[in-house]
């Protein structure tokens, strides 16, 4: 059914359609709405599930953690410096092989503090274990939310999957979506059937201390499973558009890129722009394209190598630091050309959008612009030089 | 002898007393029971993969979240509404419960789950190495408190955690020993009969931590309670219920036998100190035995 719907409405009512039985959740902007919606929905007895509410991020993972164990499907939700708060219990979920469902509202990190979005908060967790998707409008972060119970449960994979939706962009922004039905949902996703939980009559040990002859082999295993979700992460969305006709690749989006000489890398709501500025340049006979990177973990080279192997000129986007090095994805990207017998002549790379500094379409236009140049390593894109003259003195 | 749920072959340190507290609960709660154990030397002396000492499901997470993980297993258990047929423990040592991890215990506390908080009181961060936490004693030589030229050890008390969770207004609150045996098995009893969320202290002495012979656990364990630095005290919906009354003896009896208590000996002034701290707890708990026993 068509509706218009905020983000977070429309994710919290999506939740509600693949019925967790415990929901833990902290406040954080800009988190909060869809935490308010689902603990309303529980208190209207439209979803039967034990609402937690605890007293930080830290416990509301480790509730999440302890009701999968327990063989319950469960869900969280948070943003920027809870998630960091989160961090150690999410190398824990994923290394205990927990499929926790986690929504992401996309932040940038204090000092100095600031609620808008970037993505340096969730692109820092890149190395946690956990599966990580970043949608570019709602109904992508709605879709992403039933692929990601789907993959995190499946019994080849049995990884947390966290969804990225960039905070107040497409958390509180008004979008048309389509609710799907719950019989769509009830057919796409089944209960969750724990293979190993905490149960008396088959007592199990969970968490155990692992010395070295044994740890390396734990961690392997778990490198190895997010390679494997890189290949049924596309037969998931195969079947997802049958019972809901959309369309994902799920790993990454080309956009215009046949022809294309110049394209542009990126991730989240920040593509539905580069999307309309290419439309624009398009009509004047730009060749203009962009590679629109859902999963950032694990990681699709070979989706990323095949799609932009034959692309003169490469540009990427992050919205992110890796301070002291340089920008996350774009090394990333780059990494996948390594060695390879195509590759772009240029790969350029760009920040952009920090702590929720606007990302026009001029802004877009002035990087296609740059990507004429030498290659331009974490140049950013909208700053005030006049703002970094001041001094102590 | 019944057989245990607790199995034996862990890798505990002779004389342990946290090991003998461990079993001594979980046999008391018996097989319907699921365990969330914090990081520390229980968690590592009975869970070596791929080897495990636990008869019934067990959980290990990170140092400080037990509280929290057991709040989400309980919430699945009420889930599957099968609240009333499963006993949950979580349990820590004293580092990890008093604090580390007493944010998470305050919010399990004030949430009303249904689960029993078990700490093992060591009195330091012993899986470490003997490093002071909030529950060692005034005066204990420690590897962060030492003793030196200008210190005399640890310079704060206790920190009160039998206080601290009762002020969560809890059904039941106790302070136990592994050195009185059926009466920690009884507390344990109780706390599992009582619907809420229950907090039990267990003083579990560490032969390497106190640096006291390995087979004087017990008899170290009893001092403590009949010194009165170690009250036993029950508490229901937070009135004073039950004590272990005592016929106190000389707080130097408990001090001489331990190593981290040895830069006391020949300072008066600090034992006295001591002995007040002794005094306080058996006037304001009413420990002394009315029948003086021989």
């Amino acid at each position: 059914m068509k509706e218009l719907l905020e983000g977070s409405m429309a994710v919290a009512e999506i939740v509600r359609l693949c019925k967790p039985g415990v929901i833990s959740a902290y406040p954080i902007t800009p988190q909060t709405h869809i935490v308010e919606e689902l603990a309303q929905i529980v208190a209207d007895g439209r979803l039967n599930a034990q609402f937690v509410n605890v007293e930080s991020e830290h416990s509301a993972a480790s509730v999440v953690l302890g009701a999968v164990a327990t063989g319950v499907r469960a869900y969280t939700a948070t943003s920027s410096q809870g998630l960091f708060y989160m961090a150690e219990v999410l190398y824990n979920i994923a290394g205990m092989r927990l499929p926790v469902i986690m929504t992401t509202a996309a932040r940038a990190i204090s000092a100095p503090i600031n609620i808008w979005n970037d993505h340096q908060d969730v692109v820092s967790l890149r190395d946690s274990g956990w599966i990580q998707f970043h949608a570019e409008d709602i109904q992508e972060a709605m879709d992403l939310h039933l692929i990601a119970y789907r993959l995190g449960e499946d019994r080849s994979i049995m990884l947390p999957v966290m969804v990225c939706m960039d905070g107040f962009i497409l958390t509180h922004g008004m979008e048309t979506v389509d609710m799907p039905s719950q019989e769509q949902v009830d057919k796409f996703l089944s209960p969750y059937k724990a293979p190993y939980k905490l149960d008396v009559e088959n007592p199990l040990t969970l968490g155990p201390l692992v010395d070295p002859e044994y740890y390396m082999e734990a961690r392997f295993a778990l490198n190895k499973t997010q390679e494997e979700a890189l290949a049924l992460i596309p037969k998931l969305t195969a079947e997802f558009a049958k019972v809901f006709g959309r369309t994902y690749n799920g790993l990454v989006e080309g956009y215009q890129l046949k022809d294309a000489e110049k394209v542009i890398v990126a991730m989240g709501s920040v593509c539905g722009t580069i999307k309309e500025v290419i439309d624009e340049l398009r009509a004047k006979g730009k060749k203009v394209g962009l590679l629109k990177v859902t999963s950032l973990r694990p990681f699709p080279v070979n989706a990323i190598y095949d799609a932009l192997k034959n692309i003169p000129k490469l540009a990427v986007i992050d919205r992110a630091l890796s301070l002291g090095s340089f920008a996350p994805l774009s090394a990333e990207v780059k990494a996948v050309f390594f060695g390879k017998p195509k590759q772009p002549k240029n790969i350029s790379s760009f920040v952009v959008g920090l702590g929720g500094r606007d990302i026009t379409k001029d802004s877009i236009k002035e990087i296609f612009r740059l990507m004429n140049g030498k290659d331009k390593q974490a140049e950013f894109i909208d700053l005030k030089p006049e703002l970094l003259k001041e001094s102590y003195e | 002898m019944s057989k245990t749920l607790f199995a034996p072959g862990h890798t505990a340190c002779a004389g342990c007393g946290q090991s003998m507290a461990a079993r001594l609960v979980l046999d008391a709660a018996g097989p319907n029971t699921i365990i969330v154990n914090n990081t520390g030397c229980l968690e590592v002396f009975s869970t070596k993969y791929p080897e495990s000492c636990w008869e019934v499901p067990f959980i290990h997470s990170l140092f400080e979240n037990a509280a929290a993980v057991a709040s989400g297993v309980e919430s699945a258990i009420k889930y599957l509404g099968k609240a009333d047929q499963v006993n949950i423990i979580a349990q820590g040592g004293d580092g990890s419960s008093a604090d580390i991890g007493l944010q998470a215990l305050s919010g399990m506390l004030e949430r009303g789950h249904n689960i029993l908080y078990v700490c093992y009181d060591n009195e330091a961060y012993m899986n470490t190495g003997v490093q002071r936490s909030g529950l060692t004693p005034f005066d204990t030589n420690t590897t962060t408190s030492p003793a030196g030229a200008v210190s005399i050890g640890n310079l704060r008390p206790k920190k009160p955690m039998p206080e601290i969770a009762n002020a969560h207004g809890i059904p039941y609150v106790a302070v136990a020993s592994s050195g009185f045996g059926q009466d920690l098995q009884r507390k344990v009893k109780k706390a599992i009969s009582i619907k809420g969320p229950k907090y039990i202290q267990v003083h579990a002495p560490c032969p390497l931590g106190w640096r006291h012979e390995t087979n004087m656990t017990l008899q170290v364990a009893k001092l403590a309670v009949e010194t009165g630095l170690y009250p036993l005290v029950e508490y229901e919906n937070g009135v004073l219920s039950g004590r272990r009354q005592i016929t106190p003896k000389p707080v130097e009896e408990y001090l001489k036998v331990q190593g981290r208590f040895k830069h006391l000996l020949n300072k008066p002034e600090e034992i006295r100190k001591i002995q007040e701290i002794a005094d306080n707890n058996i006037r304001k708990y009413g420990l002394k035995s009315e029948t003086q026993q021989v």
